[in-house]
């Protein structure tokens, strides 16, 4: 059971997109989840439900919608073609798109309770302490949310690296481009090629045990610390 | 104490949300020694605290010291601008940081252009070296606390303000930390005002006093002179004391004894480690001065002060007995005796009596 340079491709490829969206998703999840978790503002509960979404949506009303946005008569696809940049649907950047959709409730959510745990204790007693808003932020906030930063990191990466429909709704499978493992083993299956598909789904087996056994380890050290995400 | 030294405190009609509480108060907190904020929980006191320090949000509220503006209708200074350091009830150490970490926090952010106080004197008098490698988690309840004293001085405040610092410690350990406390609130020049509902510490520790009931003032003035006051929160409290001031003048190791004197009059109490000349607070309770028209010298009793009958009042709460206010000198005592005993000896206002003192207990 050899991996051909297909396969090989759609491992790299998924490893690629997942690290992006990850990277992508931490940045943008900060603010999010800092302001979701201190604000009182009555915006709250409808943002809340916005990111959680795509928890219970099928990945293909995901894809739906993205592929009507993001398309050459989408409203944002308009405004990129405006702008001379290419459509995003079929392209990688179109899937990192679509997977920073799919992930977000993956990554705001465990950093969201990471925050949520700190309260309000230690922000006062740094403000007692001379310490500017940004520089709680910086040196207390970010540090004490440090374990659902891990969980977000590791929960964004395998989620990601698991998605299947919305990659086949606005991505398609082109090799090098937007094939990625799980449209690969698809694939694999479609033409009756078991040895291939087994291979690559035992891959994504051990990759996804390794990775909750270790979110899981991680929990338990973690004790006295604040929870390591709400998703677990 | 000047007039331009001094902490402005005036906040209308401030309601806490989802209360119906409300904080009325107009103050003028002196910039020397340790102002108490007292009165029993839901009183106010540690919302006046937080509104100081600018963690509450308030905007009917006037905030000034040393005429420098912290809090007007127009400014609000956020609490990260605000000179002040602030003890916790609970410690509240950061979770991440160990002790000597904590420290490092505030010595990184403090105000250079004050000098309060030095790091290894904070280390001396908290008595923390040994404990500063250890996480706030490994370390007792006392011991983070006096980290957390110790962080709230090196900041370098100007004002230092503690939210019942003491509250969240059982008994062993508040006499663990009050030493640590006295030598703070004694030796440091800053201005301090402590929030506490305990008398016992009060006294101890404060110079004046602000007691508040539901959110409004109801007493403020200097310790000694309140607590010598009839019909107050004191005088009613079960432990009514007053707070004398004095002199070691003489002492007798024969007998293990020294004489404190004030206003021309001695007390005896057993000898410390003080020496002659040194200034002493104590406190003597109420239930602990009866009342005698002539000295009694078969009695065992060795404190026999000459007083004045100033006032007396029935107790509202317990009919069978009468407080009276007796002046020695100048300085005021507080007596509680059966109203049987008063009727008995015919005592009346402005009477001269011997006041026998049982016992007595040093402060410091």
């Amino acid at each position: 059971m050899q991996l051909s340079p297909e396969d090989l491709g759609a491992i790299w490829l998924t490893l690629k997109l997942a690290s992006l969206v990850t990277l992508l998703l931490i940045l943008m999840s900060t603010p999010i989840a800092w302001w979701l978790a201190r604000t009182q503002s009555w915006f709250r509960g409808p943002i809340n439900a916005i990111v959680a979404m795509p928890l219970v949506l099928p990945p293909t009303v995901l894809g739906f919608y993205l592929l009507l946005f993001l398309g050459p008569q989408g409203a944002i696809g308009k405004i990129l073609d405006d702008l001379g940049l290419s459509p995003l649907p079929f392209s990688f950047s179109g899937l990192v798109v679509a997977s920073m959709v799919y992930s977000l409730p993956f990554v705001v959510q465990p950093i969201q309770n990471a925050f949520i745990a700190i309260g309000d204790k230690p922000l006062e007693a740094a403000a007692t302490l001379r310490s500017s808003p940004l520089n709680r932020f910086i040196y207390v906030a970010l540090p004490l949310a440090k374990p659902g930063y891990i969980s977000a990191t590791i929960l964004g990466f395998a989620h990601t690296v698991g998605e299947f429909g919305v990659v086949l709704m606005i991505g398609g499978n082109i090799p090098n481009e937007t094939k990625v493992v799980s449209v690969q083993i698809y694939d694999h299956v479609e033409a009756l090629e078991y040895g291939q598909a087994h291979t690559l789904s035992l891959l994504m087996v051990a990759f996804a045990f390794t990775v909750l056994a270790f979110l899981y380890s991680l929990q338990k050290r973690r004790k006295h610390q604040p929870a390591a995400g709400g998703l677990l | 104490m000047t007039k331009s030294n001094i902490l402005k405190v005036r906040i209308r009609k401030y309601h806490l949300k989802d209360s119906n509480f409300s904080l009325d108060v107009d103050l003028n907190i002196p910039s020397t020694g340790v102002t108490a904020l007292f009165g029993p929980s839901g009183s106010g006191k540690t919302t006046l605290l937080r509104c100081i320090a600018g963690l509450e949000k308030n905007q009917q509220s006037e905030l000034s010291l040393s005429n420098e503006f912290w809090q007007t209708n127009k400014i609000s200074l956020p609490a990260h601008k605000r000179p002040i350091g602030y003890v916790f009830q609970e410690a509240n150490l950061f979770p991440h940081l160990t002790a000597a970490e904590n420290l490092q926090f505030a010595i990184k952010r403090a105000d250079k252009s004050q000098s309060v106080i030095s790091y290894s004197e904070v280390i001396r008098l908290m008595d923390i070296e040994e404990i500063l490698p250890q996480y706030p988690s490994q370390l007792s309840g006392g011991e983070r606390q006096r980290i957390a004293i110790a962080r709230a001085l090196l900041i370098r405040p100007k004002l230092l303000l503690m939210d019942e610092p003491l509250a969240a410690l059982d008994d062993s350990l508040k006499k663990e930390i009050l030493p640590y406390l006295e030598a703070i609130c004694h030796s440091s020049k800053i201005p301090i005002i402590y929030v506490s509902h305990s008398l016992d510490e009060v006294i101890r520790l404060a110079d004046h006093m602000v007691v508040l009931e539901k959110g409004r003032v109801v007493e403020q003035g200097e310790t000694q002179f309140l607590l010598g006051k009839l019909g107050t929160f004191f005088s009613r409290h079960k432990d009514a004391s007053v707070v004398i001031t004095g002199i070691i003048t003489e002492q007798s190791a024969q007998w293990g004894l020294s004489w404190l004197h004030f206003d021309n009059q001695d007390i005896i109490v057993k000898q410390g480690n003080e020496k002659i000349g040194d200034q002493l607070r104590l406190r003597i309770q109420s239930k602990d001065v009866s009342l005698s028209l002539s000295p009694q010298e078969d009695s065992s009793i060795l404190n026999r002060l000459t007083v004045i009958i100033d006032d007396m009042i029935k107790d509202p709460k317990d009919p069978s007995m009468v407080m009276l206010r007796l002046l020695a000198g100048s300085t005021p005592i507080l007596a509680r005796v059966t109203a049987l005993s008063t009727h008995n000896l015919a005592l009346s206002k402005g009477q001269t009596v011997i006041a026998q003192i049982k016992s007595v207990a040093l402060l410091r």
